[in-house]
């Protein structure tokens, strides 16, 4: 039971971190970016089957394969800039979290560009 | 699992706390001060290749190049 694993560390870290961040907040941050980091890391391992799988049903159903990476893109940026966000405003920051995810949101909307430009083009082809 | 570098990371900020409280009380605030940064300089050169590695999972995994 993996998640078992995950809430007692989670505990523990929590623990540890409100002793730290009375004497020194500075080290508690990073100590909950540790924390942080080394849950994603362990989770990446199973979300990188389930795309696996939908990459091999996207290409059964003759999806074009470019926008499966355009959202993989977009899920990939939105993941790094969340965690990002996070260890910012529990820093008390949340002016630099807010750049963050407006840096997040362009670089998505810059991604997305080739999906918009195909669904502007079919539109397009629909009104003569 | 790399659960030790938690722990190690924990102890570390602990066992800087204390000594710079020591410092503190002793009076020699310009060593305490500097036992901080030297901890602080210490976990963060621990911390960057986690997240340098965590980065690069996520490159990885949604095959971003």
């Amino acid at each position: 039971m993996e998640i078992i694993k995950i809430v007692g560390l989670c505990l523990v870290a929590t623990v540890l971190i409100v002793i730290i961040k009375q004497q020194r907040p500075e080290l508690a941050v990073q100590l909950s970016i540790v924390v942080g980091a080394v849950i994603f890391t362990m989770m990446l391992g199973k979300i990188n089957s389930v795309i696996t799988l939908m990459q091999q049903l996207a290409q059964k159903s003759n999806i074009n394969i470019l926008y499966m990476g355009i959202i993989l893109k977009i899920v990939g940026v939105a993941y790094i800039a969340e965690f990002g966000a996070q260890i910012c405003r529990d820093a008390g920051e949340g002016a630099i979290a807010s750049k963050i995810e407006f840096a997040a949101k362009v670089i998505v909307i810059v991604l997305a560009v080739p999906v918009i430009a195909a669904v502007f083009d079919s539109l397009l082809k629909l009104v003569p | 699992m790399e659960t030790e570098l938690i722990f190690q990371l924990a102890g570390i900020s602990i066992v800087i706390t204390v000594i710079y409280t020591v410092l503190k009380q002793a009076g020699r605030d310009e060593f305490a001060f500097s036992t901080l940064l030297l901890g602080i300089v210490v976990v963060l050169a621990m911390v960057i290749p986690k997240i340098a590695d965590l980065f690069e999972t996520v490159r990885s995994v949604f095959r971003i190049y």
